[in-house]
């Protein structure tokens, strides 16, 4: 017996709770990249003060990590916290709604992290770095966007295991993250996928929910199409079964307008109505996957000769779902080009078609009476304001100059330059003026063919007016009066039709071609990527769960279909890991054998007995098998209780008790 | 107090069979698992994701929901699988004295290749802990500190193995009752040390008659010194209270050596004093257990002053003798003495 080590014997300090542990540089480090992550992107669009400050929050906290002393009082972080709001009110004048929310989100995090000193504020933080990471997807839902909060998830998700053990190493710590990831993919997948999807919204968005989309709008003024046209975002794409038609046809029709006030185009008020079915022009099928406008329009070739579901047929010829389009919308589509118009037998509309405010425009005016004086025709009176535009020379330019109050004056008679908006205007006022019934039309023309998957992207440089003009023989007539100055408009595309000095989008310049071929198989996979990924909704999920042969699949059967998938997974997971623990281990189960082989022999082993005495009785006992006895010991010994096993050492363990024989 | 075993160690710990040593792995289905307050609020969260995904149509939001509620699955089992066939070792707890705590050693064996970090044990009764890792394919030993209550042995009870790792999002536990014990000495009372017995009642020729004047230490005054040999100068310094009659015992122990503040000095040719220390010189009124807790303190006593000094309790007799076993031999006839279970 020996005496009783007091020391020894003495409580030992009770460790702190766990969440209770003060965090040190490490974990710090750690949650500040996932962080980091989260909120890069958000300081981008924040303003400067706002960024800097959260900047320096965090930073405040490095410095604290070696000077505790540094770590602010309560006071001043509610005083910081109080001043942030301040100003996050007087940037927005609100606190609520997305952008504002998302900035105090970003502040807090900055007065989070300076406040964090234990493992329960570090929860906090790794919590408030997802609800950043998931706030970045309302901007944008791009794949790089995606590989950052992937990180981001990555990075606290570390920080969460580091936390948990944190005496262990950090390479460890990664290692330990990395299969929790790992494994937690299939099952992600599982829920991407069967989890049932309900259409949103589940309540009613801040009015600024949607600003970020672009789009044509619901008016048209000097100026609105050619600031769209500078952009390179895409409408939306289309696959066409089969032929692609002439690109001087494809007139994508969207907004119909009516009322001009001298300066602005707005619409009209059509109703609803059965869709007319074209009598004759080709036929061309395709599908649309339309990028969210937050409007109402779908698109579709002239003349359209399907409505897609839950969509309506407007009396002017517009399609117009029920619900503003907030989200990757795709419908397919059966066109008619060329078809002759629908005869149009309500006339109620003329006159609004003939309406125009007075006292503006006065030569346009003189001119476009000058046509109808002498008593012409609709026809006649239309075929003399086309050859007026073909014959005038007017310049078409992405940068028009300013025009004054009689904007359709000084562009036909004075600046002679103008954009799209500016031909269709100053062409429909002509027509009304001369007593003909006419329409501005917008929507998009053209669009280019992606080489590299084959597939139509019509983007908002696309975009597009025309003029609609109502001819008593054939009903509604386009006249593109931009294609009647500028021709190569339309088989060429905006690059071509505008002198060079004017700014194009970058990628549309003729000399940039090998740019263009990056940007093609850039967007063939983000093509990918928005159907696949971003396009998976609730009816994507019935066409899968269809597709597995459950027809109509409601909510019950998804979930049940979830669950019995998902636990599936976690059985196998289980079993993998924990069934795996009860089978012994080799080097043991060799042992066990050779034990058993010797006992054959007559050796068995004594419960008390070592390896190493065992092994020496036994190469006594049965000197003729000494030698590989004590080898298959030595080995067995250094492969249990030494440092390393390599698997080749454990195979020749194996080997040599399998090879042992006493014959 | 986690130690890291060296491989010596080790091998006493897994070298032999486990069954053959009353191991203890923990099997799987005794593993118990709950969400964590921490996995509550990772729940809570979740749901606020997947409500912001649905109300903003947000595919990606629903994939970073649906990979956080992975990662939380895929570690559910890997806690589970933190504590799952793990071999828990009884392992020595040193005997220590009622009123003190006892060091109960636990060994625990991963025989899997992945570490098994952050394991709690926590006695069940007292609420002792003790916070290990076990990496792949070792052994570490963990120490619970429990309070020795009473003499005789004591059983160590039921331990919880405790663990969140890897994400602090579920906590899995499990219990386990090892067969370890730990004998438990009576509490010593501080009492002067009885006179020595005339040397012929107990073993008569052991008279030592050699030179009387190689001064060889202090021990604690008794009443019987002679006043020529109590070291009157350290009796003076006050702050010089040690008996140093054997300096290897001395360490924590002085108080029980001291006597008033007396000490005597020792001679090598001394005749050594013999002593009996018996339960039926105490009066009964006190009490069995103060009887036996002041026979104790003698021992103590008598050890530290190099006494020979023999034990007699009813039915038991331990000869005269000193050192460790001997010691440890009267203190285990004490604690044992009609110890109840």
């Amino acid at each position: 017996m020996s005496t009783p080590d007091r020391s020894d014997a003495a409580a030992p300090p009770a460790p702190p709770a766990p969440d209770r542990r003060a965090l040190d540089g490490r974990d710090l480090a750690l949650l500040a990249v996932g962080l980091a992550i989260a909120l890069a992107p958000h300081a981008l669009r924040a303003p400067a003060w706002l960024s800097l400050l959260t900047l320096a929050l965090i930073g405040w906290r490095a410095l604290a990590v070696t000077r505790p002393a540094l770590l602010p009082k309560s006071v001043p972080l509610l005083a910081i916290a109080a001043a942030g709001m301040l100003g996050v009110w007087l940037e927005y004048r609100a606190i609520f709604g997305r952008t504002p929310g998302v900035m105090l989100l970003v502040m807090f995090s900055g007065l989070k992290a300076l406040e964090s000193r234990n493992q329960r504020d570090a929860a906090a933080l790794v919590f408030l770095t997802w609800f950043l990471a998931i706030t970045n997807f309302l901007y944008t839902q791009s794949i790089p966007t995606a590989l950052g909060m992937l990180a981001a998830v990555a990075a606290s998700v570390t920080a969460l295991v580091v936390l948990a053990a944190p005496r262990r190493a950090l390479r460890a710590g990664l290692r330990t993250a990395g299969v929790l990831l790992a494994q937690a993919v299939p099952a992600a997948l599982m829920l991407f996928l069967l989890f049932p999807r309900v259409q949103g919204p589940l309540w009613g968005l801040p009015q600024d929910a949607y600003t970020a989309m672009t789009g044509l709008s619901d008016s048209m003024s000097p100026g609105s199409l050619s600031q769209l046209t500078l952009s390179d975002a895409i409408a939306f794409r289309v696959d066409f079964q089969g032929e692609l038609p002439p690109r001087r046809t494809l007139y994508w029709r969207g907004p119909v307008l009516w009322d001009f006030d001298g300066r602005t185009w707005r619409p009209g008020a059509p109703m609803p109505t059965e869709l007319p079915q074209p009598r004759n022009g080709a036929k061309v099928e395709y599908s649309v996957l339309l990028e969210p406008h937050n409007r109402h329009w779908l698109f579709a070739l002239e003349s359209a000769a399907l409505l897609p579901p839950r969509s309506r047929y407007l009396e002017d010829g517009q399609i117009v779902t029920l619900a503003p389009i907030r989200a990757r919308m795709r419908y397919d589509m059966v066109s008619r080009v060329e078809a002759d118009p629908a005869p149009e037998n309500d006339r109620r509309f003329l006159r609004r078609a003939l309406r125009l405010p007075e006292g503006f425009n006065p030569r346009a005016r003189a001119l476009a009476e000058g046509w109808s004086r002498s008593g012409a025709s609709d026809a006649q009176v239309l075929e003399r304001a086309i050859e007026y535009f073909g014959r005038e020379r007017l310049q078409y330019t992405t940068e028009p100059r300013l025009l004054g109050r009689d904007s359709v004056d000084e562009f036909l008679f004075e600046t002679r330059e103008g954009f799209c908006e500016h031909f269709s205007s100053a062409f429909v006022f002509l027509m009304r003026a001369a007593g003909v019934p006419a329409r501005v039309v917008t929507g998009y023309q053209g669009g280019d063919l992606n080489p590299v998957d084959q597939r139509f992207t019509v983007r908002q440089s696309d975009a597009h007016a025309w003029a609609e003009v109502f001819l008593a023989a054939r009903g509604w007539t386009r006249i593109d009066p931009t294609a009647l100055s500028v021709p190569r408009r339309l088989d060429e595309g905006l690059a071509r039709a505008i002198s060079t000095a004017d700014a194009l989008p970058l990628l549309l310049r003729p000399e940039m071609a090998w740019l263009r071929s990056v940007r093609y198989n850039w967007e063939a996979l983000t093509h990918q990527w928005n159907l696949l990924v971003l396009g998976y909704n609730p009816e994507r999920q019935r066409e899968l769960m269809s597709w597995f042969g459950m027809r109509d699949a409601g909510w019950l059967e998804l979930a049940s279909t979830l669950l019995a998938v998902l636990g599936g997974f976690m059985l196998a997971l289980a079993a993998w890991m924990l069934l795996r623990l009860a089978r012994p281990d080799p080097v043991q189960a060799a042992w066990s054998r050779f034990c058993r082989k010797l006992g054959a022999q007559g050796v068995p082993r004594a419960p008390h007995e070592g390896p190493r005495d065992y092994a020496e009785r036994a190469a006594r006992d049965l000197p003729w098998a000494r030698d590989p006895i004590e080898r298959i010991a030595a080995l067995y010994i250094a492969l249990r209780y030494g440092g390393s096993r390599s698997s080749e050492s454990v195979m020749r363990l194996r080997r040599m008790v399998r090879e042992l024989s006493f014959g | 107090m986690p130690l890291r075993m060296s491989s010596p160690f080790a091998g006493r710990l897994s070298g032999v069979e486990p069954a053959a040593r009353g191991a203890i792995v923990i099997p799987q289905r005794r593993v118990y698992i709950l969400p964590s307050r921490l996995g509550l609020l990772f729940g809570g969260a979740l749901l606020i994701l997947l409500m912001g995904s649905i109300n903003y149509m947000l595919s990606l939001g629903f994939a970073l929901t649906f990979l956080l509620a992975g990662a939380g699955l895929a570690g559910m089992v890997q806690t589970t699988r933190n504590l799952a066939r793990l071999a828990v070792h009884a392992g020595r707890a040193a005997p220590a004295f009622a009123g003190e705590r006892a060091l109960f050693r636990l060994g625990l064996a991963n025989g899997a290749a992945f570490d098994r970090p952050e394991i709690l044990l926590r006695h069940v009764a007292s609420g002792a802990e003790c916070r290990i890792d076990v990496a792949a394919g070792e052994s570490a030993e963990a120490g619970l500190a429990i309070p020795a209550l009473r003499r005789g042995w004591q059983p160590l009870g039921r331990v919880m193995l405790e663990t969140r790792f890897p994400l602090g999002l579920f906590r899995a536990w499990t219990f386990v009752e090892p067969a370890c014990r730990c004998l438990v000495y009576p509490r010593p009372e501080h009492a002067p040390l009885p006179p020595p017995v005339p040397s012929q009642q107990a073993g008569g020729g052991r008279a030592h008659a050699q030179g009387s004047d190689d001064f060889s230490g202090l021990r604690a005054y008794q009443l019987t010194d002679s006043p020529r040999h109590v070291a009157w100068k350290s009796v003076a310094r006050s702050d010089t209270r040690h008996a140093r009659s054997d300096t290897r015992h001395a360490r924590g122990d002085t108080q029980y050596a001291r006597s008033g503040d007396m000490l005597t000095k020792q001679f090598a040719g001394e005749a050594v004093a013999e002593l009996w220390l018996l339960l039926g010189d105490l009066p009964a009124s006190l009490g069995l257990e103060a009887r036996l807790s002041r026979l104790t303190g003698w021992v103590l006593a008598a050890e530290r002053s190099g006494a020979h000094y023999g034990l007699r309790l009813p039915g038991t007799e331990i000869a005269p003798g000193r050192g460790e076993q001997h010691r440890g031999a009267c203190l285990q006839a004490l604690a044992l003495y009609r110890a109840r279970a």
